[in-house]
Protein backbone atom coordinates (compact mmCIF):
# COMPACT_ATOMS: atom_id res chain seq x y z
CA UNK A 1 0.00 0.00 0.00
CA UNK A 2 1.56 3.66 -0.90
CA UNK A 3 0.92 6.01 1.78
CA UNK A 4 -2.30 8.27 1.62
CA UNK A 5 -0.47 12.02 1.19
CA UNK A 6 -2.50 15.08 1.26
CA UNK A 7 0.11 17.35 1.47
CA UNK A 8 2.59 19.17 -1.24
CA UNK A 9 1.55 17.85 -4.84
CA UNK A 10 2.14 19.89 -7.60
CA UNK A 11 -1.75 20.02 -8.30
CA UNK A 12 -2.78 21.19 -5.14
CA UNK A 13 -1.95 24.52 -4.64
CA UNK A 14 -5.63 26.08 -5.86
CA UNK A 15 -5.33 29.46 -3.39
CA UNK A 16 -3.54 32.37 -3.15
CA UNK A 17 0.37 31.98 -3.87
CA UNK A 18 2.52 32.01 -0.44
CA UNK A 19 5.16 35.10 -1.17
CA UNK A 20 8.35 34.14 -3.13
CA UNK A 21 10.99 35.53 -0.91
CA UNK A 22 11.41 35.58 2.86
CA UNK A 23 10.41 34.07 5.85
CA UNK A 24 6.93 32.54 6.74
CA UNK A 25 5.04 31.45 9.64
CA UNK A 26 2.03 29.03 9.72
CA UNK A 27 0.48 28.93 13.32
CA UNK A 28 -3.01 27.77 14.36
CA UNK A 29 -4.75 29.22 17.66
CA UNK A 30 -5.98 25.81 18.60
CA UNK A 31 -1.83 24.55 19.74
CA UNK A 32 0.02 25.67 23.01
CA UNK A 33 3.18 26.26 21.00
CA UNK A 34 1.77 28.37 18.82
CA UNK A 35 0.07 30.39 21.55
CA UNK A 36 4.15 29.88 23.04
CA UNK A 37 5.48 31.45 20.09
CA UNK A 38 2.93 34.18 19.41
CA UNK A 39 4.98 37.06 21.10
CA UNK A 40 7.97 36.44 18.98
CA UNK A 41 5.38 36.21 15.35
CA UNK A 42 4.93 40.28 15.71
CA UNK A 43 8.70 41.11 15.94
CA UNK A 44 8.92 38.74 12.60
CA UNK A 45 6.01 40.16 10.83
CA UNK A 46 8.04 43.80 11.64
CA UNK A 47 10.77 42.29 9.79
CA UNK A 48 8.74 41.09 6.92
CA UNK A 49 7.80 37.43 7.78
CA UNK A 50 4.19 36.50 6.29
CA UNK A 51 1.95 34.63 9.04
CA UNK A 52 -0.95 32.33 8.16
CA UNK A 53 -3.22 31.03 10.64
CA UNK A 54 -4.95 27.81 10.07
CA UNK A 55 -8.21 28.27 12.10
CA UNK A 56 -8.68 31.78 13.31
CA UNK A 57 -7.22 34.72 11.36
CA UNK A 58 -7.56 36.83 14.98
CA UNK A 59 -4.69 34.80 15.81
CA UNK A 60 -2.33 36.18 17.51
CA UNK A 61 -3.86 39.05 18.76
CA UNK A 62 -1.97 42.58 17.36
CA UNK A 63 -0.42 40.68 14.39
CA UNK A 64 -0.84 40.79 10.57
CA UNK A 65 -1.97 37.75 9.81
CA UNK A 66 -3.14 35.95 6.70
CA UNK A 67 -6.33 34.05 6.82
CA UNK A 68 -5.81 30.64 6.15
CA UNK A 69 -8.64 28.83 7.32
CA UNK A 70 -9.37 27.06 3.80
CA UNK A 71 -5.87 25.60 4.41
CA UNK A 72 -4.73 26.54 0.61
CA UNK A 73 -1.48 28.12 1.47
CA UNK A 74 -0.64 24.89 4.08
CA UNK A 75 -1.26 22.82 1.73
CA UNK A 76 0.86 24.39 -1.18
CA UNK A 77 3.67 24.81 1.30
CA UNK A 78 3.34 20.99 2.58
CA UNK A 79 2.81 21.58 6.52
CA UNK A 80 2.63 18.75 8.71
CA UNK A 81 3.60 20.58 12.09
CA UNK A 82 2.56 24.15 13.48
CA UNK A 83 4.45 26.32 13.88
CA UNK A 84 6.38 26.07 11.23
CA UNK A 85 9.05 28.44 10.00
CA UNK A 86 9.80 28.71 6.74
CA UNK A 87 12.37 30.46 4.57
CA UNK A 88 11.72 30.73 1.26
CA UNK A 89 13.87 32.45 -2.03
CA UNK A 90 12.84 32.67 -5.64
CA UNK A 91 9.62 30.81 -5.20
CA UNK A 92 11.85 27.68 -3.70
CA UNK A 93 12.09 26.73 0.17
CA UNK A 94 15.34 27.22 1.36
CA UNK A 95 14.90 26.15 5.28
CA UNK A 96 12.61 25.12 7.54
CA UNK A 97 12.04 24.61 11.36
CA UNK A 98 9.10 22.46 12.77
CA UNK A 99 7.83 23.09 16.15
CA UNK A 100 9.60 25.95 18.61
CA UNK A 101 13.51 25.66 18.27
CA UNK A 102 15.05 28.98 19.82
CA UNK A 103 18.43 27.92 17.95
CA UNK A 104 16.96 27.00 15.01
CA UNK A 105 14.24 30.13 14.68
CA UNK A 106 17.06 32.49 15.74
CA UNK A 107 19.46 31.11 12.84
CA UNK A 108 16.77 31.21 10.58
CA UNK A 109 15.09 34.81 10.99
CA UNK A 110 18.63 36.09 11.74
CA UNK A 111 17.01 37.70 14.61
CA UNK A 112 19.78 37.04 17.35
CA UNK A 113 17.78 37.52 20.50
CA UNK A 114 14.54 36.28 19.28
CA UNK A 115 12.35 34.33 21.84
CA UNK A 116 15.00 35.31 25.10
CA UNK A 117 12.29 34.75 27.53
CA UNK A 118 10.86 31.16 26.06
CA UNK A 119 11.86 27.89 26.76
CA UNK A 120 14.72 26.30 24.37
CA UNK A 121 12.33 24.00 22.86
CA UNK A 122 9.09 23.17 22.55
CA UNK A 123 7.42 20.62 20.13
CA UNK A 124 4.75 21.84 17.48
CA UNK A 125 1.07 20.16 17.05
CA UNK A 126 -0.43 18.54 13.84
CA UNK A 127 -1.28 20.33 11.36
CA UNK A 128 -4.72 21.33 10.53
CA UNK A 129 -4.49 20.26 7.30
CA UNK A 130 -3.93 16.48 9.11
CA UNK A 131 -6.93 17.07 11.17
CA UNK A 132 -9.46 13.55 10.80
CA UNK A 133 -12.44 16.76 10.47
CA UNK A 134 -11.00 17.84 7.09
CA UNK A 135 -9.10 14.32 6.03
CA UNK A 136 -11.45 14.04 3.06
CA UNK A 137 -11.78 17.40 1.84
CA UNK A 138 -8.21 17.69 1.87
CA UNK A 139 -7.38 14.27 0.09
CA UNK A 140 -9.96 15.30 -2.44
CA UNK A 141 -8.02 18.58 -2.73
CA UNK A 142 -4.57 16.90 -2.91
CA UNK A 143 -5.11 14.03 -5.26
CA UNK A 144 -9.28 14.19 -6.66
CA UNK A 145 -7.49 15.66 -9.93
CA UNK A 146 -6.63 11.71 -10.40
CA UNK A 147 -10.17 10.46 -10.75
CA UNK A 148 -11.86 10.28 -14.57
CA UNK A 149 -15.19 8.69 -14.03
CA UNK A 150 -17.95 10.67 -14.41
CA UNK A 151 -19.40 12.42 -11.29
CA UNK A 152 -23.24 11.85 -9.87
CA UNK A 153 -24.73 14.08 -8.15
CA UNK A 154 -27.43 12.77 -5.74
CA UNK A 155 -30.10 15.12 -4.64
CA UNK A 156 -30.03 16.38 -1.39
CA UNK A 157 -33.30 14.70 -0.39
CA UNK A 158 -32.54 11.61 -1.83
CA UNK A 159 -31.70 8.49 0.37
CA UNK A 160 -28.30 7.53 -0.30
CA UNK A 161 -28.99 4.00 -0.54
CA UNK A 162 -32.22 4.29 -2.84
CA UNK A 163 -30.34 6.67 -5.05
CA UNK A 164 -28.02 4.21 -5.87
CA UNK A 165 -30.21 1.29 -5.97
CA UNK A 166 -32.46 3.08 -8.30
CA UNK A 167 -29.52 4.01 -10.56
CA UNK A 168 -29.49 -0.24 -11.12
CA UNK A 169 -25.67 -0.25 -9.42
CA UNK A 170 -26.48 -2.81 -7.09
CA UNK A 171 -26.90 -6.65 -7.28
CA UNK A 172 -30.01 -6.06 -4.78
CA UNK A 173 -28.05 -5.74 -1.27
CA UNK A 174 -27.35 -1.85 0.05
CA UNK A 175 -23.97 -1.13 -1.52
CA UNK A 176 -21.59 2.06 0.68
CA UNK A 177 -21.91 5.46 -1.62
CA UNK A 178 -18.46 5.83 -3.37
CA UNK A 179 -17.61 8.96 -2.93
CA UNK A 180 -14.59 10.77 -3.90
CA UNK A 181 -13.05 10.40 -0.94
CA UNK A 182 -14.01 6.54 -0.19
CA UNK A 183 -12.40 6.11 -4.01
CA UNK A 184 -9.10 7.72 -3.36
CA UNK A 185 -8.80 5.61 0.00
CA UNK A 186 -9.63 2.74 -1.92
CA UNK A 187 -6.77 3.22 -4.58
CA UNK A 188 -4.47 3.82 -1.85
CA UNK A 189 -4.62 0.30 -1.69
CA UNK A 190 -2.89 -0.65 -4.45
CA UNK A 191 0.53 1.11 -6.28
CA UNK A 192 -1.56 0.84 -9.97
CA UNK A 193 -2.11 4.30 -11.27
CA UNK A 194 -5.96 4.37 -11.16
CA UNK A 195 -6.42 5.09 -15.14
CA UNK A 196 -4.35 1.53 -16.00
CA UNK A 197 -6.41 -0.54 -17.65
CA UNK A 198 -7.11 -3.46 -15.75
CA UNK A 199 -8.93 -5.83 -18.32
CA UNK A 200 -11.34 -5.62 -21.21
CA UNK A 201 -14.69 -6.55 -19.47
CA UNK A 202 -17.57 -9.00 -21.01
CA UNK A 203 -19.87 -9.28 -21.92
CA UNK A 204 -20.08 -5.37 -23.53
CA UNK A 205 -15.87 -5.91 -23.67
CA UNK A 206 -15.65 -2.27 -21.66
CA UNK A 207 -12.28 -1.16 -20.47
CA UNK A 208 -12.20 -0.85 -16.79
CA UNK A 209 -9.59 1.21 -15.49
CA UNK A 210 -8.07 0.46 -11.77
CA UNK A 211 -10.46 3.58 -10.73
CA UNK A 212 -13.42 1.81 -12.23
CA UNK A 213 -12.81 -1.46 -10.01
CA UNK A 214 -11.54 0.61 -7.20
CA UNK A 215 -15.48 2.08 -7.47
CA UNK A 216 -17.19 -0.69 -7.99
CA UNK A 217 -14.67 -1.85 -4.67
CA UNK A 218 -16.50 0.69 -2.86
CA UNK A 219 -19.61 -0.42 -3.60
CA UNK A 220 -19.02 -3.61 -2.82
CA UNK A 221 -17.36 -2.74 1.10
CA UNK A 222 -14.33 -3.82 0.25
CA UNK A 223 -11.09 -2.40 2.52
CA UNK A 224 -8.43 -0.90 0.42
CA UNK A 225 -6.19 -3.73 1.36
CA UNK A 226 -8.54 -5.89 -0.37
CA UNK A 227 -7.97 -4.43 -3.72
CA UNK A 228 -4.73 -5.86 -4.96
CA UNK A 229 -6.74 -9.22 -4.91
CA UNK A 230 -9.84 -7.54 -6.66
CA UNK A 231 -7.77 -6.54 -9.22
CA UNK A 232 -6.64 -9.68 -9.97
CA UNK A 233 -9.57 -11.19 -10.11
CA UNK A 234 -10.84 -9.01 -12.46
CA UNK A 235 -8.28 -9.79 -14.29
CA UNK A 236 -8.50 -13.18 -14.04
CA UNK A 237 -12.46 -13.64 -14.64
CA UNK A 238 -11.57 -11.73 -18.20
CA UNK A 239 -8.70 -14.05 -19.35
CA UNK A 240 -10.47 -15.58 -22.89
CA UNK A 241 -10.32 -19.26 -21.66
CA UNK A 242 -12.61 -18.19 -18.26
CA UNK A 243 -15.27 -16.84 -20.52
CA UNK A 244 -16.87 -14.53 -18.49
CA UNK A 245 -19.29 -13.64 -21.28
CA UNK A 246 -20.64 -17.32 -21.75
CA UNK A 247 -20.86 -18.23 -17.72
CA UNK A 248 -22.84 -15.24 -17.49
CA UNK A 249 -25.13 -16.04 -20.80
CA UNK A 250 -25.85 -19.49 -19.72
CA UNK A 251 -28.80 -20.67 -18.75
CA UNK A 252 -27.18 -22.75 -16.24
CA UNK A 253 -26.39 -20.67 -12.57
CA UNK A 254 -22.73 -21.26 -12.07
CA UNK A 255 -20.97 -17.85 -11.58
CA UNK A 256 -17.56 -16.86 -10.70
CA UNK A 257 -15.76 -17.80 -7.42
CA UNK A 258 -12.29 -16.42 -5.87
CA UNK A 259 -10.05 -18.81 -4.49
CA UNK A 260 -7.29 -16.69 -2.44
CA UNK A 261 -3.83 -18.05 -2.34
CA UNK A 262 -0.34 -17.32 -0.41
CA UNK A 263 0.39 -14.86 2.43
CA UNK A 264 -1.92 -12.05 1.41
CA UNK A 265 -4.75 -14.13 2.50
CA UNK A 266 -4.17 -14.63 6.25
CA UNK A 267 -2.73 -10.65 5.92
CA UNK A 268 -6.23 -9.00 4.79
CA UNK A 269 -8.31 -11.76 6.41
CA UNK A 270 -9.66 -13.60 4.22
CA UNK A 271 -11.47 -16.27 5.74
CA UNK A 272 -10.44 -20.35 5.12
CA UNK A 273 -11.35 -21.77 8.75
CA UNK A 274 -14.45 -22.16 9.77
CA UNK A 275 -17.52 -20.94 7.96
CA UNK A 276 -15.04 -20.29 5.19
CA UNK A 277 -17.89 -20.22 2.75
CA UNK A 278 -20.69 -18.78 4.77
CA UNK A 279 -21.02 -15.10 5.56
CA UNK A 280 -19.73 -12.95 8.61
CA UNK A 281 -16.05 -12.32 7.14
CA UNK A 282 -15.67 -9.20 5.26
CA UNK A 283 -12.95 -10.09 2.92
CA UNK A 284 -14.71 -12.59 1.86
CA UNK A 285 -18.47 -11.41 1.79
CA UNK A 286 -16.81 -8.54 -0.21
CA UNK A 287 -14.19 -9.37 -3.12
CA UNK A 288 -16.47 -11.68 -4.45
CA UNK A 289 -19.21 -9.56 -4.83
CA UNK A 290 -16.69 -6.70 -5.96
CA UNK A 291 -15.75 -8.59 -8.94
CA UNK A 292 -19.65 -9.35 -9.75
CA UNK A 293 -20.43 -5.67 -9.65
CA UNK A 294 -17.77 -5.04 -12.05
CA UNK A 295 -19.04 -7.43 -14.49
CA UNK A 296 -22.67 -5.84 -13.50
CA UNK A 297 -21.66 -2.50 -13.54
CA UNK A 298 -18.87 -2.14 -16.41
CA UNK A 299 -19.26 -5.04 -18.28
CA UNK A 300 -23.25 -4.38 -17.83
CA UNK A 301 -23.86 -7.94 -17.29
CA UNK A 302 -27.39 -8.27 -15.39
CA UNK A 303 -29.99 -10.26 -14.95
CA UNK A 304 -32.52 -10.83 -17.25
CA UNK A 305 -30.85 -8.91 -19.80
CA UNK A 306 -27.35 -10.96 -20.72
CA UNK A 307 -27.85 -13.18 -17.66
CA UNK A 308 -30.41 -15.92 -18.41
CA UNK A 309 -29.78 -17.87 -15.68
CA UNK A 310 -33.07 -20.08 -15.02
CA UNK A 311 -32.32 -20.25 -11.29
CA UNK A 312 -29.23 -18.95 -10.37
CA UNK A 313 -28.03 -19.34 -6.40
CA UNK A 314 -27.17 -17.27 -3.69
CA UNK A 315 -23.47 -17.33 -4.24
CA UNK A 316 -23.93 -15.18 -7.51
CA UNK A 317 -23.81 -12.03 -4.95
CA UNK A 318 -20.15 -12.99 -4.82
CA UNK A 319 -18.39 -16.29 -3.65
CA UNK A 320 -14.35 -16.02 -1.77
CA UNK A 321 -12.54 -17.78 0.27
CA UNK A 322 -9.16 -18.89 0.99
CA UNK A 323 -6.71 -22.42 0.68
CA UNK A 324 -6.32 -22.80 4.61
CA UNK A 325 -2.15 -23.42 3.66
CA UNK A 326 -1.16 -23.61 7.02
CA UNK A 327 -2.68 -26.41 8.08
CA UNK A 328 -2.90 -28.27 5.43
CA UNK A 329 -0.86 -31.37 5.29
CA UNK A 330 -0.72 -30.96 1.06
CA UNK A 331 0.91 -28.57 -1.26
CA UNK A 332 -1.34 -26.01 -1.86
CA UNK A 333 -2.97 -26.33 -4.90
CA UNK A 334 -1.86 -22.85 -6.47
CA UNK A 335 1.99 -24.58 -6.30
CA UNK A 336 0.09 -27.62 -8.52
CA UNK A 337 -1.12 -24.39 -10.93
CA UNK A 338 2.24 -23.25 -11.30
CA UNK A 339 2.49 -20.66 -8.87
CA UNK A 340 5.73 -20.34 -6.22
CA UNK A 341 5.64 -21.47 -2.91
CA UNK A 342 4.59 -18.83 -0.83
CA UNK A 343 3.22 -16.55 -3.27
CA UNK A 344 -0.02 -14.85 -3.18
CA UNK A 345 -2.70 -15.67 -6.32
CA UNK A 346 -6.21 -15.66 -7.16
CA UNK A 347 -7.75 -18.35 -8.73
CA UNK A 348 -11.37 -17.91 -10.08
CA UNK A 349 -13.34 -20.77 -10.94
CA UNK A 350 -17.05 -21.07 -12.23
CA UNK A 351 -19.38 -22.59 -9.47
CA UNK A 352 -23.10 -23.12 -8.43
CA UNK A 353 -22.15 -23.45 -4.90
CA UNK A 354 -21.23 -25.75 -2.00
CA UNK A 355 -23.25 -29.09 -1.42
CA UNK A 356 -22.25 -30.79 1.44
CA UNK A 357 -20.86 -34.03 1.87
CA UNK A 358 -20.95 -36.20 4.79
CA UNK A 359 -19.05 -38.97 5.99
CA UNK A 360 -18.33 -39.56 9.41
CA UNK A 361 -17.67 -43.23 9.94
CA UNK A 362 -14.63 -43.93 7.13
CA UNK A 363 -11.14 -43.95 8.80
CA UNK A 364 -9.11 -45.15 5.86
CA UNK A 365 -8.22 -43.26 2.78
CA UNK A 366 -9.97 -45.81 0.60
CA UNK A 367 -13.44 -45.77 2.26
CA UNK A 368 -13.50 -41.90 2.50
CA UNK A 369 -12.48 -41.24 -1.41
CA UNK A 370 -15.10 -43.65 -2.51
CA UNK A 371 -17.53 -41.31 -0.60
CA UNK A 372 -16.06 -38.06 -2.26
CA UNK A 373 -16.29 -39.67 -6.03
CA UNK A 374 -20.10 -40.87 -5.02
CA UNK A 375 -20.86 -36.95 -4.09
CA UNK A 376 -18.75 -35.31 -7.13
CA UNK A 377 -20.15 -37.47 -9.21
CA UNK A 378 -23.21 -35.73 -8.78
CA UNK A 379 -22.08 -32.64 -10.26
CA UNK A 380 -24.22 -31.73 -13.33
CA UNK A 381 -26.02 -35.25 -13.43
CA UNK A 382 -24.64 -38.59 -12.23
CA UNK A 383 -25.11 -39.76 -15.66
CA UNK A 384 -23.19 -37.40 -17.39
CA UNK A 385 -19.15 -37.67 -18.06
CA UNK A 386 -17.74 -35.57 -18.80
CA UNK A 387 -19.28 -32.49 -18.54
CA UNK A 388 -18.77 -30.17 -15.37
CA UNK A 389 -15.69 -28.98 -14.03
CA UNK A 390 -15.99 -28.81 -10.11
CA UNK A 391 -13.85 -27.64 -6.70
CA UNK A 392 -13.85 -29.95 -3.72
CA UNK A 393 -13.44 -28.89 -0.65
CA UNK A 394 -11.68 -31.12 1.92
CA UNK A 395 -12.43 -30.14 5.16
CA UNK A 396 -9.18 -30.93 7.96
CA UNK A 397 -10.97 -34.00 9.27
CA UNK A 398 -10.79 -35.54 5.90
CA UNK A 399 -8.15 -34.30 4.74
CA UNK A 400 -6.18 -35.65 8.04
CA UNK A 401 -7.33 -39.37 7.48
CA UNK A 402 -5.46 -38.95 3.73
CA UNK A 403 -2.94 -37.21 5.23
CA UNK A 404 -2.47 -39.60 8.27
CA UNK A 405 -1.98 -42.34 5.43
CA UNK A 406 0.65 -41.26 3.26
CA UNK A 407 -1.44 -40.16 0.76
CA UNK A 408 -0.56 -36.82 -0.78
CA UNK A 409 -2.72 -34.52 -3.29
CA UNK A 410 -1.30 -36.50 -5.82
CA UNK A 411 -1.92 -39.52 -4.59
CA UNK A 412 -5.47 -38.25 -3.72
CA UNK A 413 -6.66 -36.84 -6.99
CA UNK A 414 -4.93 -39.88 -9.05
CA UNK A 415 -7.69 -42.18 -7.01
CA UNK A 416 -10.55 -39.88 -7.47
CA UNK A 417 -10.07 -40.41 -11.24
CA UNK A 418 -9.92 -43.95 -10.83
CA UNK A 419 -12.93 -43.86 -8.71
CA UNK A 420 -14.69 -41.64 -11.43
CA UNK A 421 -14.24 -43.52 -14.60
CA UNK A 422 -17.80 -44.38 -15.23
CA UNK A 423 -19.19 -47.60 -17.12
CA UNK A 424 -20.90 -46.70 -20.39
CA UNK A 425 -23.71 -49.00 -19.19
CA UNK A 426 -24.43 -46.44 -16.18
CA UNK A 427 -24.12 -43.65 -18.47
CA UNK A 428 -26.14 -44.19 -21.40
CA UNK A 429 -29.00 -43.01 -22.07
CA UNK A 430 -32.35 -44.25 -20.66
CA UNK A 431 -30.26 -46.63 -18.53
CA UNK A 432 -31.75 -46.83 -14.65
CA UNK A 433 -34.57 -45.55 -15.99
CA UNK A 434 -33.66 -41.81 -17.05
CA UNK A 435 -33.30 -40.31 -20.06
CA UNK A 436 -30.87 -37.90 -19.68
CA UNK A 437 -27.36 -39.38 -20.02
CA UNK A 438 -24.18 -39.91 -22.32
CA UNK A 439 -25.53 -41.21 -25.86
CA UNK A 440 -24.33 -44.49 -26.96
CA UNK A 441 -21.33 -44.73 -24.80
CA UNK A 442 -18.83 -47.36 -25.52
CA UNK A 443 -15.73 -46.95 -23.10
CA UNK A 444 -15.66 -45.89 -19.74
CA UNK A 445 -15.65 -41.77 -19.36
CA UNK A 446 -13.85 -39.90 -16.76
CA UNK A 447 -16.35 -37.66 -14.82
CA UNK A 448 -14.30 -34.92 -14.98
CA UNK A 449 -11.68 -33.75 -18.01
CA UNK A 450 -8.07 -33.67 -17.17
CA UNK A 451 -7.85 -30.58 -14.49
CA UNK A 452 -11.13 -30.22 -14.41
CA UNK A 453 -11.48 -31.31 -10.45
CA UNK A 454 -9.68 -28.77 -8.48
CA UNK A 455 -8.89 -29.79 -4.51
CA UNK A 456 -8.57 -27.23 -1.69
CA UNK A 457 -8.54 -27.52 1.92
CA UNK A 458 -10.43 -25.55 3.99
CA UNK A 459 -12.85 -25.24 6.99
CA UNK A 460 -13.33 -25.15 10.95
CA UNK A 461 -11.23 -28.33 13.15
CA UNK A 462 -14.66 -29.78 13.64
CA UNK A 463 -16.57 -31.80 11.63
CA UNK A 464 -16.24 -35.09 8.94
CA UNK A 465 -17.88 -32.90 6.29
CA UNK A 466 -16.75 -31.74 3.19
CA UNK A 467 -18.01 -29.66 0.23
CA UNK A 468 -18.42 -30.16 -3.53
CA UNK A 469 -19.00 -27.11 -5.57
CA UNK A 470 -20.58 -27.86 -9.15
CA UNK A 471 -19.17 -25.89 -11.97
CA UNK A 472 -20.02 -25.37 -15.26
CA UNK A 473 -19.15 -26.78 -19.00
CA UNK A 474 -14.46 -27.03 -18.41
CA UNK A 475 -12.10 -26.23 -21.37
CA UNK A 476 -12.64 -24.93 -24.05
CA UNK A 477 -16.17 -25.28 -24.62
CA UNK A 478 -16.75 -23.51 -21.56
CA UNK A 479 -14.88 -22.08 -18.84
CA UNK A 480 -11.12 -22.73 -17.42
CA UNK A 481 -10.28 -22.06 -14.42
CA UNK A 482 -7.83 -18.97 -14.53
CA UNK A 483 -5.42 -18.15 -11.90
CA UNK A 484 -2.79 -15.17 -11.40
CA UNK A 485 0.13 -13.96 -9.73
CA UNK A 486 -0.97 -11.17 -7.33
CA UNK A 487 1.95 -9.36 -8.09
CA UNK A 488 2.16 -6.47 -6.43
CA UNK A 489 1.28 -8.34 -2.71
CA UNK B 1 -32.67 23.90 4.72
CA UNK B 2 -32.14 21.05 1.47
CA UNK B 3 -29.59 18.85 2.62
CA UNK B 4 -26.26 19.01 0.67
CA UNK B 5 -25.98 17.07 -2.45
CA UNK B 6 -23.73 14.02 -2.56
CA UNK B 7 -21.61 13.35 -5.11
CA UNK B 8 -20.75 9.86 -6.09
CA UNK B 9 -18.35 8.83 -8.79
CA UNK B 10 -20.30 6.85 -11.53
CA UNK B 11 -19.53 2.91 -11.41
CA UNK B 12 -20.54 2.09 -14.51
CA UNK B 13 -19.56 2.28 -18.44
CA UNK B 14 -21.05 5.52 -18.28
CA UNK B 15 -23.00 4.92 -21.31
CA UNK B 16 -26.42 6.15 -19.82
CA UNK B 17 -26.87 9.31 -18.99
CA UNK B 18 -26.39 10.80 -15.36
CA UNK B 19 -29.73 12.44 -15.29
CA UNK B 20 -32.93 10.70 -15.25
CA UNK B 21 -35.53 12.06 -17.37
CA UNK B 22 -38.91 12.65 -17.20
CA UNK B 23 -41.61 10.24 -18.81
CA UNK B 24 -43.00 10.35 -21.77
CA UNK B 25 -46.16 12.18 -22.40
CA UNK B 26 -49.24 11.27 -23.87
CA UNK B 27 -50.24 12.89 -27.41
CA UNK B 28 -54.17 12.82 -26.17
CA UNK B 29 -55.72 11.84 -22.98
CA UNK B 30 -59.05 10.76 -24.77
CA UNK B 31 -60.08 7.04 -23.46
CA UNK B 32 -57.02 7.23 -21.11
CA UNK B 33 -57.48 7.13 -17.10
CA UNK B 34 -56.54 10.49 -15.54
CA UNK B 35 -55.73 10.39 -11.49
CA UNK B 36 -56.54 13.67 -9.84
CA UNK B 37 -54.40 13.87 -6.88
CA UNK B 38 -55.98 16.00 -3.93
CA UNK B 39 -53.01 16.82 -1.83
CA UNK B 40 -55.44 18.00 0.64
CA UNK B 41 -54.82 21.60 0.86
CA UNK B 42 -57.42 24.27 1.11
CA UNK B 43 -59.73 24.90 -2.09
CA UNK B 44 -57.35 22.14 -4.44
CA UNK B 45 -60.18 20.41 -4.54
CA UNK B 46 -62.39 23.31 -6.17
CA UNK B 47 -59.76 22.92 -8.70
CA UNK B 48 -59.64 19.12 -9.25
CA UNK B 49 -63.17 19.30 -9.41
CA UNK B 50 -63.15 21.72 -12.42
CA UNK B 51 -60.31 19.19 -13.87
CA UNK B 52 -62.61 16.19 -13.80
CA UNK B 53 -65.39 18.22 -15.64
CA UNK B 54 -63.26 19.40 -18.49
CA UNK B 55 -61.49 15.99 -18.86
CA UNK B 56 -64.47 13.80 -18.90
CA UNK B 57 -66.12 16.39 -21.35
CA UNK B 58 -62.97 15.36 -23.56
CA UNK B 59 -63.33 11.19 -22.99
CA UNK B 60 -60.99 10.88 -20.25
CA UNK B 61 -61.78 8.61 -17.01
CA UNK B 62 -60.82 10.65 -14.17
CA UNK B 63 -59.88 8.78 -11.35
CA UNK B 64 -59.93 10.90 -7.81
CA UNK B 65 -57.33 10.39 -5.31
CA UNK B 66 -56.33 12.01 -2.04
CA UNK B 67 -53.09 12.24 0.49
CA UNK B 68 -54.35 12.13 4.41
CA UNK B 69 -52.14 15.58 4.52
CA UNK B 70 -49.96 17.74 2.81
CA UNK B 71 -47.48 17.80 5.23
CA UNK B 72 -46.39 14.50 4.82
CA UNK B 73 -44.94 12.50 1.79
CA UNK B 74 -47.63 10.08 0.37
CA UNK B 75 -48.38 7.14 1.44
CA UNK B 76 -46.56 3.86 -0.81
CA UNK B 77 -49.64 2.10 -0.93
CA UNK B 78 -51.35 5.31 -2.25
CA UNK B 79 -48.77 5.69 -5.08
CA UNK B 80 -48.79 2.24 -5.95
CA UNK B 81 -52.19 2.74 -6.29
CA UNK B 82 -51.90 5.33 -8.70
CA UNK B 83 -49.37 3.88 -10.44
CA UNK B 84 -51.53 0.72 -11.56
CA UNK B 85 -54.62 2.88 -12.21
CA UNK B 86 -53.91 5.69 -14.17
CA UNK B 87 -51.92 6.69 -17.09
CA UNK B 88 -51.35 10.07 -16.32
CA UNK B 89 -52.00 11.84 -12.91
CA UNK B 90 -52.17 15.71 -12.17
CA UNK B 91 -51.39 16.78 -8.82
CA UNK B 92 -53.43 20.07 -6.97
CA UNK B 93 -50.31 22.37 -5.40
CA UNK B 94 -52.62 25.05 -5.32
CA UNK B 95 -53.83 26.73 -1.71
Amino acid sequence: MRPVTTTATTAASTGVEPPADGLVVVVKQDCPTCQLVAPVLGELVDRGATVYSQDDPAFPPGVEVRDDTALDASVALGIDVVPTLLRREGGRETARAEGWDRATWRELSGVADLGADLPDWKPGCGSRTHDPAVADAMLVRARGHELTARRVELAGLEDEAEALYDRGWTDGLPVVAPTPPRVLRMLAGTTRAPDEVVAVVPPNLVPATVEKVAINAVLAGCRPEYLPVVLAAVEAVCAEEFNAHGLLATTWGAAPAVLVHGPVARRIGVNSGGNALGQGTRANSTIGRAVQLVIRNVGGGRPGEVDRATLGQPGKVGLCFAEDEESSPWEPLSVGRGVPAGTSAVTVFATEGPRGVVDQISRTPESLARSLAVALRGVGHPKLAPGFDAMLVLSPEHVAVFAEAGWDRARFTAALAELLLLPPEELARGADGIEEGVPEPTRPRPKFRPDGLLVAVAGGGAGKFSAVLGGWVGGPGGSSPVTRVIEEA
Amino acid sequence: MVSPVTVVLDPTDESRPAARTVGPRPDDLAGRTVGLLDIAKPRGDVFLDRLADLLTERGATVRRYAKPTFTKPMPTDLRAEITAQCDVVIEALAD
